[in-house]
């Protein structure tokens, strides 16, 4: 699932997008202050999903500590509050990192001081332990709340899962231009939810692996190709409300305007892949190296011809390529809006890279997206002889917040 | 062993009835001046021979007649320690005197030294005067000092017996004082910690000697104990540690603590847990590290009780929070008591760890919004 999409064809969604702009007036995203670098907080829609992929990332998961669901809601209004002071490029506590008494520990920790918003988003997400815990117990009395689409994942063919990194009952996912404005807001955060959470597992990202936005160009992920070129993008009006968003009608109401974030760690064994023919690696994905395009096309945003075949009588995009296995026309028309980060966590103390890709992917309905085609992936793709699904996890992520007087998640716990 | 849970009541009690005429007279007569309060403690009763006493000063004598070292608190509000003796071994007394303002409060013995305690309820009568805010500051330092007392005649009677122990080539013995001399010493670190060189000397780390220090105290006692087992050698080691901890006894008993030093004492205790207790460097010989945990979250208890009458009267939320992650960090640990002590810190899985990380975080980030409190505004 690396590049689950990578080879889905750029053309069908510029004719997707066009046919359906009639959305765009009560879908359009607030856009980010050119003189501030700050991307409105407020709004119909989370930041941090559509809007144009940043170069960083810092997510984390959290398990749930207390039993009480006034801290939990209590917990989400504060850092609502946190997220819409950081986001705008200020401390995250309302006195700040170093206007408090002496004596007392400043509730900003400092290191954001003098940088400016670099484009902060702060996403969060429920998980289903929010609803159920792992005995089946309803935590919260929110388990009638549940969203039918946010189902467990099943078990892939090769998942390789370590729990230890994998689910969560919340998550953040903050992006930024600047790795340091990432981490201090997910640290922040963090540490206004002691007590009430507790960080189950995070990870940093740096080069977006995806574009969200037409404005950008299709980045490079570690295994050296071009990664996204089909991707959803925040122009597809049309195809984000019937692929991205949640609609009224899918499930409780308090998701509508939401989406849905699966999002797995995906080691890469990079030294072998380095080994490997170039003829070989383009086999793999399906795509050339250089430019992107589909093998036996020219242009990085050409169609790919499935059914065109070589000399040798075989298909020119070989049918266990990540493109063709991947492509919407394989599994039900299903897109993903991809924002996947690339990762090096130092070395794995046998010389090799502990790296590979973040991939994370917002959704209207993972049982009808992500699902089916990673079913097909895992049990048929080339580029599995090269990546190990090490992390797994899902989450509902609610709709904006509409204004100071609201916050992350008040349908839900209204 | 029960665990009873009572209501906060600030000293200044409203339940402080002295309308129980029948009482009266029976009162009158061991009041400040009567005999003292006699408590007899074994292994799974606690006698106190009265349960409610007119303001004013009181001696408590304290028998143990069971089977273990035992402990007997006199608790205010919040398990403010009012009054205590330490390590009471088998069939021996001692007397411990307190000044007690009317209202309601608890006893307990601790026999085995562990948990809540055998609590029972116990009134002063009287009219209580409101607590100034000045009065509360003042009266916290006070109240920690006289836990800082009590915590290090214990200290230095275990330290001795466990000194004993080494001398006599005794490693079953050692190993089994260990833990409880060090319990004493975790409990008021943050007050050891304030005389800077002698505190390595007494619980530095193998690491010492990367800073040209000599390998002394505790952990030396301890490798020596778990690796090798040969104390054959550690005579004048164990001599060394019990002269520096007469040292440090006798400086800390002369220490006046500010409220604001009891505040950052609270903190860095549990600092402690976060940074070597949870991970096992303390004591990564023996293993005995959730001793220490335990011994650094009772002293913690101990000093934020200490303020507590000041901080009901500025920071009541603040209270009820620090009570909640007491009562968690408690019941967290509590998973992993064995027999009168702890689970080794190596038996336990990243997720049991984890689950303590989590509650000690929790507990952290109110405690150390205390000192702010206490020299605010």
């Amino acid at each position: 699932m690396a590049l689950a999409g990578a080879g889905a064809a750029g053309v069908a969604g510029v004719a997707g997008g066009a046919g359906a702009l009639a959305y765009a007036a009560t879908h359009a995203q607030p856009s980010t202050d050119a003189a501030t670098g700050a991307v409105p907080f407020y709004g119909e829609h989370q930041a941090g999903i559509v809007t144009p992929a940043q170069d960083r990332l810092h997510f984390v998961a959290f398990d749930v500590l207390t039993r009480d669901r006034e801290r939990l809601a209590d917990l989400l209004r504060q850092w609502t509050a946190a997220a819409a002071r950081m986001t705008a490029g200020r401390d995250a506590g309302a006195i700040g990192a170093v206007n408090g008494i002496p004596q007392a520990p400043p509730d900003d920790t400092g290191e954001a001081l003098g940088l400016p918003p670099s484009e902060l988003t702060v996403t969060v997400g429920f998980g289903p332990g929010l609803f159920r815990d792992d005995a089946g117990r309803d935590r919260f009395g929110l388990a009638a709340r549940r969203p039918p689409a946010l189902a467990d994942l099943p078990r892939f063919a090769g998942d390789a899962l370590r729990p230890e990194i994998s689910g969560g009952d919340l998550c953040i996912q903050a992006c930024a231009n600047d790795p340091q404005v990432a981490v201090h807001a997910i640290r922040n955060l963090a540490r206004i939810g002691m007590g009430v959470v507790g960080v189950r597992w995070s990870q940093l990202g740096f080069g977006r692996t995806s574009s969200t936005s037409r404005g950008q160009s299709t980045p490079r992920n570690l295994f050296g190709f071009k990664d996204g070129t089909a991707n959803l993008k925040a122009e597809d009006t049309g195809l984000l409300r019937e692929q991205l968003w949640v609609q009224p009608g899918d499930g409780p109401d308090w998701m509508a305007g939401g989406s849905y974030l699966v999002t797995r760690k995906i080691r890469m064994t990079v030294e072998t892949w380095d080994r490997s023919a170039l003829a070989e690696q383009e086999a793999v994905i399906g795509r050339t190296k250089g430019v992107g395009a589909p093998i036996g096309r020219a242009g990085e945003f050409d169609e790919p011809d499935f059914d065109a075949t070589g000399e040798d009588g075989q298909p020119l995009i070989p049918a266990d390529s990540h493109v063709r296995l991947a492509h919407p026309d394989l599994n039900g028309g299903a897109r993903l809006l991809r924002r996947g980060y690339n990762f090096v966590d130092g070395s794995d103390g046998l010389g090799r890279l502990d790296a590979g890709l973040f991939f994370m992917a917002y959704q209207r309905d993972p049982r009808r997206q992500f699902v089916p085609v990673q079913t097909r992936l895992s049990r048929d793709d080339a580029m599995n002889e090269y990546v190990r699904h090490v992390s797994s996890a899902v989450f509902a992520c609610p709709p904006g917040v509409r204004d100071a007087g609201d916050f992350l998640g008040s349908g839900l716990f209204a | 062993m029960r665990s009873i849970q009572f209501t906060a009541f600030g000293v200044a009690g409203a339940l402080a009835v002295a309308g129980l005429a029948g009482c009266a007279d029976k009162a009158e007569s061991t009041a400040s001046t009567g005999g003292p309060i006699t408590v007899e403690a074994g292994d799974t009763s606690c006698a106190v021979s009265r349960t409610e006493v007119p303001a004013g000063q009181h001696t408590f004598t304290v028998s143990n007649s069971g089977g273990k070292v035992t402990e007997f608190y006199v608790y205010g509000a919040g398990d403010r320690v009012m009054g205590e003796v330490e390590n009471v071994a088998p069939g021996l007394s001692r007397e411990f005197k307190v000044e007690l303002p009317p209202g309601t409060y608890q006893t307990a013995c601790k026999p085995g030294m562990v948990g809540d305690g055998i609590r029972a309820a116990f009134t002063v009568t009287g009219s209580a005067q409101p607590v100034q805010l000045d009065a509360a500051l003042a009266g916290a330092a006070e109240n920690y000092q006289q836990y800082v007392r009590s915590q290090t005649t214990a200290l230095l009677d275990s330290t001795g017996e466990f000194v004993a122990a080494v001398k006599a080539g005794d490693v079953a013995k050692a190993k089994e004082l260990y833990p409880v001399a060090r319990t004493y010493w975790e409990r008021i670190e943050p007050v050891a910690e304030i005389f800077g060189d002698l505190d390595p000397k007494i619980d530095g780390r193998a690491d010492v000697v990367d800073e040209g220090m000599e390998f002394t105290g505790y952990h030396r006692l301890e490798k020596d104990l778990w690796t090798t087992g040969d104390i054959s050698k550690d005579g004048p080691i164990a001599d060394q540690l019990l002269a520096d901890v007469k040292e440090i006894v006798a400086k800390a008993n002369a220490e006046q603590l500010t409220p604001l030093q009891l505040a950052n004492g609270a903190k860095d205790l549990l600092d402690e847990v976060a940074s070597s207790k949870i991970t096992g460097e303390e004591e990564r010989y023996s293993h005995t590290d959730l001793w220490d945990f335990s011994a650094n979250v009772e002293g913690s208890k101990a000093a934020v009780a200490a303020l507590r009458p000041a901080l009901e009267q500025r920071a009541p939320d603040l209270v009820k929070t620090l009570d909640e992650e007491f009562a968690n960090v408690t019941s967290a640990l509590e998973q992993h008591r064995s027999g009168d002590g702890w689970a080794g810190q190596d038996t336990l899985s990243q997720a049991e760890l984890k689950k303590l990380s989590d509650a000690v975080n929790a507990l952290a980030e109110p405690i150390s919004q205390i000192a702010g409190v206490v020299a605010g505004k």
